[in-house]
């Protein structure tokens, strides 16, 4: 009963977000206002139907309702709670429920906190996501039903896939979708602009909180994810440049261009087009994200979706919004064009090169990840383009970014003297330079790649001190140092701790990849191996039962110079059900290094190959990740975007036959 | 992320035929050397080379038995006095490009490798065309309607300002 509950709450949700699609945007065309008023109550009806149907499945997996296919499939009465839980997007159906849910609360996000926006624009942002919403829940409905029964039910489920048996599984999905959806506010706001024919500032400071929040838990989901597969695939690596990886790394580099093209558009009244145009690609990024992932486009031997109807809709909905929003964008954007002149060297400029070269970076990313596919297609073979091949691309191309990503902060606005900019510059530069020839000298198999990655840590690091300096000099006179740090606007410090984030990043990135020491080891217990100045001795190898699996379990002290450091016990698991072998490595987390200790296989009745790794600075990686998401955060929270309600009256108050032009937006032009 | 992890995961399932079928290897497990340089080139090696038989994971990484016995293979090849290339070559003569994670440059590669590159240039052009375009524009002129506006800002007091008021440096 309650799953067919669930699939009715569906199919009224696809009933009201097609309310909240159509009549909103017709009552903007014709100006009707009794229209426009439909899109908050069908938003909110939305989210509460989605939010019972997501309910509705959770129930079925946490009262193990074996009649449901998908629950069927992807669970076990054996298995945990909390991961019966996220079973709920195990897998295809529940992770498109997801997304729709998800939709449907940044929709009511939308309606609760932008009271203050004009009435047509906020009728037609919710009109683009009510379509966007009723594509989904139709393809949930007509392709990808998560309450199929079963008759008869199945005595038990199939269990979910053990590698996604781990808390990775409860935060990674819903943070990431969360990023790509998040993008459909921004790119509703676009569509909304264009439709309305009017961009200004002050909508560039409605759409900016938006872009960043979604552009913070992309970061956050895409680091978690990073995080996940670095401890639990078992060898260490953090990054493989997986499709599946590449497609949610695509968003965050057009929505990290977004971000700082927004900044112009806001502040300087430029740059209009290249924001509508960024917001449209990034969410149509992130739609292919969920194609190629969702679609079995990718060869997946899983078979998410080996059902072709379900990747020829997904395809159909791609289409629709990416040429829909394009020959919107097409017919309208060239009105929009507006925005003052700036010199070559100047903070528009630069971030006009920020835009240009993160979108190189997206394309770059997109061939390379496109092509195999393209060339299986075609019949022309296979091919594997992996890490090797992004490496080779990646770096040039993003080193001149991340280079500049310095440099920008000291430029100003409309026009700069480069002696004036260089003056500021040489110290960190100085520094940069002694930190690549140091890396070079000290560290035995250094390559260029270390020295540019020490060369960029050290120059975006001593640039952002810098920087801030300058800040707090120029505070309040007579304030003191507390006083002035603490009057720094919260965007400013959002600007700051993410680029020093990305250094944080690099310092990680560089550190592992030229320090770090790896050894495969034959060990019987009792017996030691070394690695550097680490030894590691293997204590014993015990049998553990889990809730749904039995494990074999290694004790491995590891001592460094004869004191002890850490005891890790890695496990080599088999799950009962799928009968799956799973590593589960164990690491002594240090804020300097990780060691890290994998089971490998047993060699014989008493001894194992175990794998060995010192990781120097590996942790910086997410540290660096997470202070980009905290920028983004501080950049989100900060207080002129709070300034909404004060402001509202007054501009009201200019009078409703001319719509009201922002006052932020002549103030910055003048 | 979640997807590569569930393919890998099937791609044990596919070749343990039964609980750790693989732990009693046909062949004899592999074991590193002692020298360290020939060690780290081998690595380097391996990570330039896929598993054939898994979704989406290089021969270093892989725990397939396949994997295991293609290390031993190119193991035996560099013991054979054999340079990277030419062990590249002997394993992509026996399984096809689809081993190599570096495609090799060749008329069906060449839009691969060029690709990034002419994006690169086109930006680049479509960078400067801008800001030359942008450096020579005349001053906007502001329309009545702004200047009024602007008036009436400037002339309001320093509480009202704020609200307006575009802060510079955030970014």
């Amino acid at each position: 009963m309650i799953p067919e509950f669930g699939q009715l709450a569906l199919i009224v949700a696809f009933c009201l977000a097609l309310l909240q699609g159509v009549l909103p945007l017709w009552g903007a065309a014709r100006g009707d206002a009794r229209l426009m008023a439909v899109a908050r109550p069908a938003a909110h009806g939305q989210f509460v139907f989605t939010a019972l149907a997501i309910g509705c499945l959770g129930y079925a997996f946490l009262a193990h309702d074996f009649s449901v296919i998908y629950v069927a499939s992807n669970s076990n009465s054996a298995l945990p709670w909390e991961y019966r839980m996220s079973a709920v997007w195990g897998s295809h159906e529940g992770s498109l429920l997801l997304w729709a849910f998800l939709l449907s609360l940044w929709t009511v996000a939308v309606t609760v906190f932008s009271r203050s926006l004009p009435q047509l624009l906020l009728s037609r942002a919710l009109g683009v996501l009510g379509l966007v919403s009723a594509g989904f829940l139709s393809f949930l409905l007509f392709t990808s039903n998560p309450f199929l029964r079963l008759l008869p039910p199945a005595p038990d489920g199939r269990d979910l896939n053990p590698l996604l048996q781990d808390p990775g599984m409860i935060f990674h999905p819903p943070l990431l979708y969360m990023g790509y959806v998040g993008f459909s506010v921004a790119f509703a706001f676009a569509l909304a602009a264009l439709l309305g024919g009017r961009l200004d500032a002050a909508w560039a400071r409605w759409s900016r909180p938006w872009t960043l929040a979604a552009w913070v838990f992309l970061t956050l989901g895409i680091a978690l994810g990073s995080f996940w597969a670095y401890y639990e695939l078992g060898w260490g690596g953090w990054w493989f440049w997986d499709p599946v990886e590449n497609a949610s790394f695509m968003p965050w580099l057009t929505g990290t261009a977004l971000v700082h093209s927004l900044a112009v558009t806001e502040k300087r009244g430029g740059f209009k087009n290249w924001t509508l145009l960024l917001a449209i690609t990034t969410f149509s990024l992130s739609l292919l994200g969920t194609f190629l992932v969702r679609s079995g486009v990718l060869t997946s031997v899983h078979a998410f979706a080996t059902d072709p109807r379900r990747g020829l809709f997904i395809l159909v909905l791609l289409a629709l919004v990416v040429g829909g929003s394009l020959l919107v964008y097409s017919v309208r954007a060239p009105r929009m064009e507006a925005g003052g002149r700036f010199g070559l060297l100047s903070r528009e400029s630069m971030l006009l090169a920020n835009n240009v070269a993160l979108a190189v970076v997206a394309g770059s990313v997109l061939l390379g990840t496109l092509y195999p596919l393209a060339m299986d297609v075609l019949g022309l073979g296979k091919l594997s383009v992996g890490a090797p091949y992004f490496d080779t691309v990646f770096l040039p191309l993003m080193a001149p970014v991340v280079f500049l990503m310095a440099v920008a902060p000291f430029v100003r606005w409309k026009g700069d003297g480069a002696g004036r900019v260089a003056r500021q510059l040489v110290w960190a530069a100085i520094l940069g330079a002694v930190a690549a020839a140091a890396i070079l000298a000290l560290v035995a198999n250094a390559g260029w790649r270390s020295a540019l990655g020490a060369f960029l840590a050290v120059w975006i690091v001593a640039a952002a001190i810098r920087h801030l300096a300058q800040r707090v000099r120029a505070g309040a006179p007579g304030a003191g140092l507390a006083t002035r740090l603490r009057r720094l606007p919260l965007a400013y410090w959002g600007m700051w701790l993410a680029h020093l984030g990305v250094a944080v990043f690099i310092i990680g990135v560089t550190g592992t990849r030229s320090l770090e020491s790896q050894s495969d080891v034959r060990l019987a217990p009792g017996e030691t191996a070394t690695l550097g100045e680490h030894a590691f001795r293997l204590a014993e190898l015990r049998q553990v039962q889990g809730p749904n699996y039995s494990a074999t379990r290694a004790r491995v002290e590891v001592s460094r110079e004869g004191k002890p450091v850490a005891v890790l016990e890695p496990e080599k698991r088999m799950y009962h059900v799928q009968r799956m072998p799973m590593t589960e490595a164990d690491i002594d987390y240090g804020f300097m290094r990780h060691v890290y200790v994998a089971l490998g296989e047993p060699v014989d009745d008493r001894s194992w190959i175990l794998r060995l790794y010192v990781k120097p600075l590996v942790g910086w990686i997410w540290g660096g990740c997470l202070l980009m998401a905290l920028g983004g955060l501080a950049g989100a929270a900060d207080r002129r975007y709070r300034l909404r309600p004060a402001a509202a009256p007054r501009a009201a108050s200019t009078g409703s036959a001319a719509p009201p032009a922002s006052p932020a937006g002549a103030a910055a032009r003048v | 992320m979640k997807l590569r992890a569930a393919t890998l995961a099937f791609c044990f399932a596919l070749l343990a035929a039964g609980p750790y079928a693989h732990a009693q290897p046909a062949t004899p497990t592999e074991l590193p050397g002692d020298d360290p340089r020939f060690e780290q080139r081998f690595r380097e090696l391996t990570e330039e080379l896929r598993c054939v038989v898994c979704q989406n994971q290089s021969l270093a990484d892989s725990n397939a038995p396949l994997a295991s016995d293609l290390r031993r293979e190119v193991r035996e090849q560099m013991n054979r006095g054999l340079d990277d290339k030419q062990v590249v070559e002997y394993l992509v003569a026996r399984y096809g490009e689809f081993v190599r994670y570096r495609p090799a440059l060749n008329p069906l590669t060449a839009a691969l490798w060029g690709g990034p590159f002419l994006l690169l240039v086109l930006g680049a052009a479509v960078l400067l065309v801008r800001l030359r375009r942008r450096a020579q524009q005349p001053e906007a002129a502001l329309s009545a309607e702004e200047h009024a506006l602007a008036q009436q800002l400037l002339a309001a007091g320093p509480a009202d300002k704020a609200a307006g008021e575009t802060r510079e440096g955030g970014k």
